[in-house]
């Protein structure tokens, strides 16, 4: 399977990445030799394999449904570019 | 007095607790190389000079009332990836530009508890993303192992006394320095050169596909990927989840196995880091490893390896032949499959790890006409080629349609492969020994790799099958090539078996011997 320049466009938009006319199609080319290269995958016989979930085999850890950590909105707005008490500040997205 | 950044941090944990020097006498020696190096060297992108001080003061505070931790007064250098409370962590990309958490990763949370002092962070592949270091925000670093050449000098001819006497009058040969920039490897190719030009006493990495082993037989040092969940990944920057495992680099075979003694541990706060205690990996050392079944796999023999990867494969066999080892020619068909596969899974992961750089929460912000242009502009600006391009795959190989075809097939590829290696294992194999990369390092801005990025990945060939599988992997330094530059060896053992590796790692030291770079910076 390849990639065009207008497959790469919605990409890079559903990855909220900007790319100019420019970027697209040198990126097209890259991704196409990175598809080419992972493209013989297809030969192997998977049938009957199921595909991997964990990397090691152990149950899931569960912890207690208990309130362990909190009370830190200065910490977590501390690195936000733009604050104002203790809200992420965003372009406005409701007209 | 002699330099003190040549001890290793068994000698250094020696001479502290026997009081022969102090750890601040310890952490200036170390300040002041990097003083000296970094300009040339570039491996840290922030010193925390003032904060490495008041740690050598607390840790020479505990030294004298003897109450010092396994790793007191011993300055280490730190990853970008792990979170420093406080302190520069960027993951040395653009997109994190300021960010410093209000939280210390688990990691280097041991590490202080144990009394280690931090330097500073050390520069790395932009999100851990690359095999040459040179993908990094803050520009690549540089190897302090240069290619030498053999020059051949022709003597003066002289005359010993009246009977006419003529010495030598022929040629002799002599190594100089060839003046080109090597890569250190990556992504942690901070931390290898750090350690190996003497401007830590260990440091602190992570390995996704190779990260850790990679740039360590680039720089002739020791570096471990412990198997997944030994130690926790919790606050370090997420690349790819199910593949991260965080280790360290060092000097030596010895200085490997106290720092992962420190690192390791169970956390609540990862739940796939594993509730096992943690070995004291040191005694393994010097174990004899007489009767220990070898494995030589046939698949990592590859097309165009050069002579001189396999002459150190053979040396290595042989090393371990002599020490009572049995060697036993293997397979692990499924060999070729895993870097593929990896392309598919690491990406995939990582374009969902690195979703939460939008421009909101932390970092860089670049304002657009409304949200998902702010989003937009500020991850186009914000992320590097070689992130963006790993994205774009991961995103791609998720979308709808796509998904079976790429992404669950490469899951599957990945049991295949794991399960190549329980065969084996299963077979009585206790440990398989690899080249730990197809070529020495290469050269800063390799024209080839730069025109291909596949190139640039087929440096992971030989590591990337023990991320796949979860194993743990060691690589070794093993000699030198013809140009003078290091080479390693890889082994890898069974899952939580790190200590097989460390005591086998140990015999092909011995066997080796250790490497140090020659001093231009």
């Amino acid at each position: 399977m390849s990639v065009d320049v207008k497959t790469v466009k919605r990409v890079a938009h559903l990855a909220r990445i900007a790319v100019s006319e420019e970027d697209a199609e040198r990126m097209t080319g890259e991704l196409n030799a990175i598809l080419g290269f992972v493209e013989q995958l297809n030969e192997v016989d998977v049938s009957g394999v199921e595909p991997m979930t964990s990397v090691t085999p152990m149950e899931m850890k569960k912890r207690g449904d208990v309130v362990t950590d909190g009370n830190k909105a200065a910490d977590i707005v501390a690195n936000a570019p733009a604050t104002d008490e203790n809200f992420f500040l965003v372009p406005k997205v409701v007209e | 007095m002699s330099d003190l950044t040549r001890l290793t941090i068994s000698q250094a944990r020696a001479k502290l607790r026997a009081k022969e020097i102090t750890a601040t006498e310890l952490t200036e020696s170390y300040l002041s190389a990097i003083d000296r190096a970094n300009p040339a060297l570039n491996a840290y992108v922030a010193v925390t000079g003032d904060k490495a001080r008041d740690m050598a003061k607390a840790s020479d505070t505990r030294l004298a009332k003897g109450e010092g931790g396994a790793l007191e007064g011993i300055p280490l250098g730190i990853k970008d990836l792990f979170g420093t409370e406080g302190v520069h962590t960027q993951a040395c990309s653009h997109v994190l530009d300021g960010f410093k958490p209000r939280y210390e990763s688990t990691v280097t949370s041991n590490l202080w508890a144990d009394g280690a002092v931090m330097l500073g962070k050390l520069n790395m592949d932009e999100f851990a993303m690359g095999s040459s270091n040179e993908t990094s925000y803050y520009g690549p670093v540089i190897n302090p192992w240069r290619r030498s050449r053999l020059d051949t000098v022709v003597m003066p001819t002289t005359h010993q006394g009246d009977g006419g006497f003529v010495s030598a009058g022929g040629t002799k040969t002599q190594r100089s320095l060839d003046n080109a920039q090597l890569v250190p490897g990556g992504s942690s190719g901070g931390s290898a050169t750090a350690v190996s030009a003497f401007l830590c006493a260990g440091a602190t990495a992570t390995d996704t596909g190779g990260s850790i082993r990679q740039p360590a037989a680039f720089t002739g040092t020791v570096g471990i990927k412990p198997t997944y969940g030994r130690c926790s990944r919790w606050g370090i920057v997420a690349f790819a989840s199910s593949l991260d495992q965080a280790g360290p680099i060092a000097r030596d075979v010895r200085d490997a196995a106290i720092l992962l003694k420190s690192m390791a541990s169970v956390d609540p706060k990862d739940t796939t880091s594993v509730d096992r205690p943690v070995p004291d990996y040191e005694a393994a050392i010097g174990k004899p490893i007489k009767g220990m079944k070898v494995g030589i796999p046939k698949e990592y023999r590859v097309d165009g390896m050069p002579e001189e990867i396999e002459a150190l494969w053979q040396k290595g066999i042989a090393w371990l032949r002599n020490a009572g080892a049995e060697i036993v020619d293997i397979s692990l068909p499924h060999t070729k499959y895993a870097l593929p596969a990896y392309y598919i899974v690491a990406p995939a992961e990582a374009s969902s790890n690195l979703a939460r750089y939008d421009g909101v929460r932390y970092g860089l912000r670049v304002p657009g006409k409304d949200i998902v242009e702010m989003y937009e502009k500020t991850r186009a600006a914000g992320f590097g080629r070689e992130v963006k391009r790993r994205i774009m795959i991961g995103t791609y190989v998720l979308s709808a349609g796509y998904y079976d075809a790429y992404y669950l097939q490469a899951q599957k590829v990945r049991n295949l492969i794991k399960r190549d290696f329980e065969n084996v294992f299963a077979a009585g194999v206790d440990v398989i020994l690899t080249p730990a990369t197809p070529s020495a390092a290469f050269g800063i801005a390799d024209e080839d790799m730069a025109a291909d990025p596949v190139k640039m990945y087929l440096n992971d060939i030989f590591t990337v099958t023990v991320n796949m599988a979860g194993l743990p992997g060691i690589a070794v330094p093993a000699g030198l090539d013809p140009k003078g530059l290091p080479l390693g060896l890889q082994l890898i053992g069974r899952p939580f078996e790190e200590e097989t590796l460390f005591q086998t790692a140990a015999v092909i030291e011995q066997a080796a011997g250790t490497f140090q770079p020659e001093k231009w910076w």
